[in-house]
């Protein structure tokens, strides 16, 4: 793969959580404006790598992490580099929605504000990104109002509209859609499959069924070791590892 | 059940002394039963009497009290500072304006230097393992200690060259920066003395709430690309912020009832405090002097009996203020 249609790249990452060794030699590509889903068994380090990606692995304490993560042939964890910077280029979805203790109207317009757009364009972009994740049309009318008021899978939607109006190039799924309704997590899934011709996404799940619908590049983690990388297709119709076809048919995790 | 009873007519031996076990057993199980009940009511009642006191203190509080609660309007009780108990005035005023006074002083202090070390202990901190207990160390140190500490460092430090420098310069303009009083001892000492009391208290509060501000809310906004500050700002304080009112709310209620500090700086003379260096006397400082003292001067045991039903009124409101507003907290981090 070449290094212009893979956005990330990722070196020889390793990361430890104080003695623990919880990524491995991790060397990887992740293609431009399509969907990257990484499966693997729980405690895999599947959410491990996908927070290393914008550095918000950092947060945990005693974490250390070595090797290169290159965004546009840019290592983020070089030193100087702004870490806001950073994640104001790769975005998060959470496994749970966490909408900000303020109105529907502030929980979009925060990141926005936070990298100094003024807010005389603030009503437009709301709105904009609002109806790109089809919630305009329920909470138009109660924009200033708590987003707490808002049902979970609204809020997880919000929490998208939050994320996009960063206008990020890369969005991190962590199990997004895990905590939803299924009708609500076929409604963000359905969001997330219409957003790759603008988005590079790269997405963790547990559902073996979910990463088969949406995804265009699989990684299989197990252990904290890369087993296994490569088109959807090929990893589900012919992985070539045993550990990934006992994953895949349900024998081990 | 059909094999059973065969045994029993193959095994008489066995299946009797299978039945004494059986007896046995449920005669100790009836006994754990009883002792269960026995354990849960007791320890049940122990803590029942335990809450039931507060009502007694009411009570006996508003009894002995009650001859001079029945014999002056409220109004010449607490809003008259004429206290001139030989004459038979007991106006609360002065001592209620005292506490007052002292404590908001206090708060104004504290409150201010306990949010910002609580935002550091909670937020910011990698030794917060050691710094926590040091604090709460801090929390459990005795008053008197404090009062000491009052007497010896603070009250020099405002004779000698707080009041003098903000008599100088800013007395003249404004008359509550002017100097009356040459002892050191009085609002601004007590007020200092109360706010490093209540310091450890408010922070230790503070911090636990702001650490039940969800570490996802915290991640979302950082993974925005907010700074530290700007989440700490935007979204961890403003999440806290009734938790943090209640920490004040506590903090002034403890500060309200402290006794012994506060009485050992505060100078103890009857009046309004009109500057930040004169002396003041508090409702606890008044109990404390003078009970068993002046028992001859008629209604003076009746008398502070009335100022301690102000002050546990005054505690129990604020403290029951900031109790619900925790309460209604945690149920909503839970939820």
């Amino acid at each position: 793969m070449d290094s212009v249609v893979s956005q990330l790249s990722i070196q020889d990452l390793n990361v430890w959580y104080g003695g623990q060794h919880a990524l491995k030699n991790i060397t990887l590509e992740i293609p431009r404006h399509e969907i990257t889903a990484i499966i693997g068994p729980s405690g895999c380090g599947k959410t491990t790598l996908l927070k290393s990606l914008n550095r918000l692995i950092e947060l945990n304490p005693h974490t250390r992490v070595t090797g290169q993560v290159l965004l546009d042939g840019e290592n983020i964890y070089a030193p100087g580099v702004d870490v806001t910077q950073i994640r104001a280029r790769v975005g998060l979805l959470a496994q749970k929605p966490f909408p900000l203790p303020m109105s529907i109207y502030d929980n979009v317009a925060y990141g926005p504000r936070i990298h100094g757009l003024k807010n005389g364009r603030m009503d437009d972009l709301v709105q904009h990104y609002l109806e790109a994740v089809e919630l305009w049309d329920e909470v138009k009318d109660r924009l200033k109002s708590p987003a707490t008021g808002l049902s979970v899978g609204q809020q997880q939607r919000l929490c998208l509209a939050r994320a996009l109006a960063v206008k990020p190039e890369i969005l991190l799924c962590d199990e997004s859609t895990s905590a939803l309704d299924p009708i609500s997590a076929r409604a963000v899934e359905r969001l997330l499959s219409s957003l790759k011709n603008e988005y590079t996404v790269v997405m963790v799940t547990h559902a073996l069924r979910q990463a088969h619908r949406m995804a265009d590049h699989v990684i299989f983690l197990w252990l904290g070791e890369l087993v296994e990388q490569g088109p959807a297709e090929q990893i589900f119709e012919h992985p070539a590892e045993a550990r990934t076809q006992a994953y895949l048919s349900g024998e081990i995790g | 059940m059909n094999k059973i009873s065969g045994l029993e007519t193959i095994q008489p031996a066995v299946e009797s002394s299978r039945i004494q076990r059986r007896a046995a057993r449920q005669q100790g199980q009836r006994w754990r039963i009883l002792l269960d009940k026995l354990a849960g009511q007791g320890m049940g009642a122990i803590t029942l009497a335990a809450c039931a006191l507060i009502i007694i203190v009411g009570y006996v509080l508003i009894t002995r009290a009650w001859p001079l609660i029945s014999t002056r309007t409220p109004g010449t009780l607490i809003f008259s500072d004429a206290w001139h108990p030989s004459q038979g005035e007991f106006g609360f005023w002065a001592f209620i304006m005292g506490s007052a006074s002292v404590t908001l002083l206090a708060m104004l202090i504290a409150v201010p230097a306990a949010l910002f070390s609580a935002i550091y202990l909670a937020e910011y901190s990698r030794a917060r393992a050691v710094l926590k207990p040091l604090l709460d160390v801090l929390a459990s140190i005795p008053s008197v200690i404090y009062g000491l500490w009052g007497v010896l460092f603070v009250v020099p430090l405002v004779r000698d060259h707080v009041s003098p420098w903000a008599d100088r310069f800013l007395g003249d303009a404004i008359p509550f920066f002017a100097n009356h009083n040459p002892t050191g001892y009085g609002l601004l000492s007590g007020s200092f003395v109360l706010a490093i009391m209540v310091f450890p208290i408010i922070v230790s509060v503070t911090d636990e709430v702001l650490r039940s501000v969800p570490q996802g809310m915290r991640e979302a906004s950082l993974a925005l690309g907010a700074t530290e500050w700007e989440t700490t700002k935007l979204v961890v304080v403003r999440k806290a912020l009734p938790g943090i009112i209640a920490a004040t709310v506590l903090g002034f209620s403890r500060a309200f009832g402290e006794t012994l500090a506060v009485l050992m700086v505060a100078g103890n003379v009857v009046q309004v405090p009109r500057s930040l260096f004169d002396a003041v006397y508090t409702l606890p400082a008044l109990i404390a002097n003078n009970y068993g003292e002046m028992m001859s001067i008629p209604m003076y045991d009746a008398a502070l009996m009335a100022a301690a039903l102000i002050l546990l009124v005054v505690v129990l409101v604020f403290n029951i203020m900031a109790r619900l507003i925790l309460i209604h907290l945690s149920q909503e981090s839970k939820a």
